[in-house]
């Protein structure tokens, strides 16, 4: 199966990132470096439910949740599990 | 509880991190009416300087335009000076509706509602037409009060990258599955003064039936070939489902805004909107004054005319002298600088030599996207920019960023 954390990461460059050879990594802070605003958020969370048929409930959908693709990977893997 | 001093060292750090950020905003006193040519106090405190205004939102020349002076005198001294009143207890008069009749006609709406400023108008317009059922997809580059109308709305929100299409597409695709889609997009973005695409915009909406929101704030009554707009520029007059704009900037300056468009969506602002609903509208000088800057604008295009030619002036002359401009035709246009402290430097020196004009840098803009944002005006005269253009050529000089690339200008000066 394909690693959640690459699913992630390829989604949130391809949905955020306006620079092309902009380059983050799995620990980048996302929310709080700016890369990622708060409001931005709510189509990764559709994107994430979709993918993996999970429902993030809204108190688990942090922007600390959120940050880096490492936390984001937890948060789905301790719904799915 | 009472301001004790342990409440008052938790504000004064918090003031002090602001200063060391570097993002501190001080004001600038400015002694005379609102013009090209104005008397400015600045440290406060010192003597007074006369300066060339390159940074207001006076796009036509009209905030002491003598005629919509005079009507804000007429207007004081036949309506009075306040309401002490909401629109829907006693605060509307006739001329009230006179200016909202007349902002319909001259946008190419159905009905428009007024609001105390266009702040008020993005406050409160998507809490009023929309529920938890539906969804927002806003551009990521809009203006500051529209994120906060967002805010209030208990509607879903999502976002595209600025001005991108085929990514707003994917979004419309995305979130098909709600009950009311609204796409929301500036018309003219107030920091890069480009133009939104709403051509395109308008077939992806009536593609996937979504409606389409435009704050034309930075465009009415200049931008489109009879100043009516963005829309009128992008060939799609009568298309657009909600416009907000502002009377504070090309259409006298003085306040007040408004929501103009479908006009069900009009009737729900005047039923929900909390910022028409409890707080009092446009006091009647202001009314007064606008009806009068829609009279000049209906009469004739001079006042637009002569904008397009000071603006091309002024691109054409920044180009030539070697800055970095960001591209587009209107009035709003950056000098880019990307280093924060070289903005604010650059802005000192323009100061200096008469020219104001205001850095702006990061939480406004993105980091690395600093620059000076020049304003062009139907009142400036041809040797009011030919001032402004030696000023800036003689400290772009200073500095040595003339002809120089975005790159070369960061490797001098860093992000
Ligand atoms: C795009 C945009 N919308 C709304 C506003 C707010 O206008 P007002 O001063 O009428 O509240 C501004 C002003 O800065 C603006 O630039």
């Amino acid at each position: 199966m394909e690693e959640i954390r690459d699913v992630v990461l390829e989604y949130v460059i391809e949905e955020y990132l306006e620079d092309e050879d902009e380059e983050i990594s799995y620990e980048t802070p996302l929310i709080s470096g700016g890369i990622v605003d708060s409001f931005s958020m709510v189509s990764l969370k559709r994107f994430l439910e979709a993918k993996y048929k999970i429902s993030i409930p809204d108190e688990k959908a942090s922007p600390e949740a959120f940050d880096t693709v490492n936390s984001i990977t937890a948060l789905v893997k301790e719904i799915t599990s | 509880m009472s301001f004790n001093e342990k409440i008052r060292a938790m504000y004064v750090e918090q003031i002090e991190g602001i200063k060391d950020a570097g993002i501190f905003k001080q004001e600038r006193l400015i002694h005379s009416a609102q013009a090209a040519d104005i008397e400015v106090e600045f440290p406060t405190g010192s003597s007074l300087k006369k300066v060339i205004n390159m940074c207001a939102n006076n796009y036509l020349g009209l905030s002491s335009h003598p005629e919509v002076v005079k009507a804000a005198h007429d207007g004081l001294d036949t309506r009075g000076y306040g309401m002490s009143s909401v629109r829907f207890i006693c605060g509307t008069q006739d001329i009230h509706k006179e200016l909202e009749r007349k902002v319909t006609e001259f946008l190419g709406t159905e009905d428009t509602i007024l609001f105390p400023s266009c702040m008020d108008a993005n406050a409160g317009v998507f809490e009023a037409i929309l529920t938890d059922e539906d969804v927002m997809i806003s551009d990521r580059l809009v203006h500051a009060s529209i994120i906060d109308g967002i805010r209030l709305c208990s509607a879903m929100h999502d976002t595209f990258k600025h001005s991108n299409m085929s990514h707003l597409e994917k979004k419309l695709q995305l979130h098909a599955d709600k009950r009311l889609k609204v796409v929301i997009t500036d018309g003219v973005f107030s920091m890069d003064g480009d133009t939104a695409k709403l051509d395109e915009m308008v077939a992806l909406c009536e593609k996937y039936d979504a409606m389409l929101f435009v704050d034309d704030s930075h465009a009415t009554g200049f931008i489109g070939k009879t100043g009516r707009g963005t829309h009128e520029k992008c060939g799609v007059f009568g298309k657009i489902d909600i416009i907000t704009t502002t009377f504070g900037k090309a259409l006298g300056g003085a306040s007040g805004g408004c929501v103009s468009g479908r006009k069900e969506l009009v009737e729900l602002c005047r039923q929900k909107a909390r910022p028409y609903l409890f707080s009092n509208t446009i006091a009647p000088v202001v009314v007064s004054g606008v009806l009068k800057v829609l009279d000049i604008l209906s009469e004739s295009t001079e006042r637009r005319d002569k904008l397009e030619k000071n603006t091309a002036y002024w691109r054409k002359g920044l180009t030539e002298a070697g800055f970095v401009l960001k591209d587009g035709d209107t009035p709003i246009v950056p000098v880019m600088l990307f280093n924060a402290k070289l903005s604010q430097n650059i802005s000192n020196d323009l100061y200096d030599e008469g020219i104001y004009a205001i850095g702006f840098f990061f939480p406004v803009v993105a980091k690395g996207q600093a620059r000076i944002r020049t304003q062009i005006s139907a009142g400036h005269e041809i040797h009011h920019l030919d001032k402004a253009l030696d000023a800036f050529i003689k400290i772009g000089k200073k500095y040595d960023i003339l002809s120089k690339t975005k790159q070369e200008i960061i490797e001098m000066y860093g992000l």
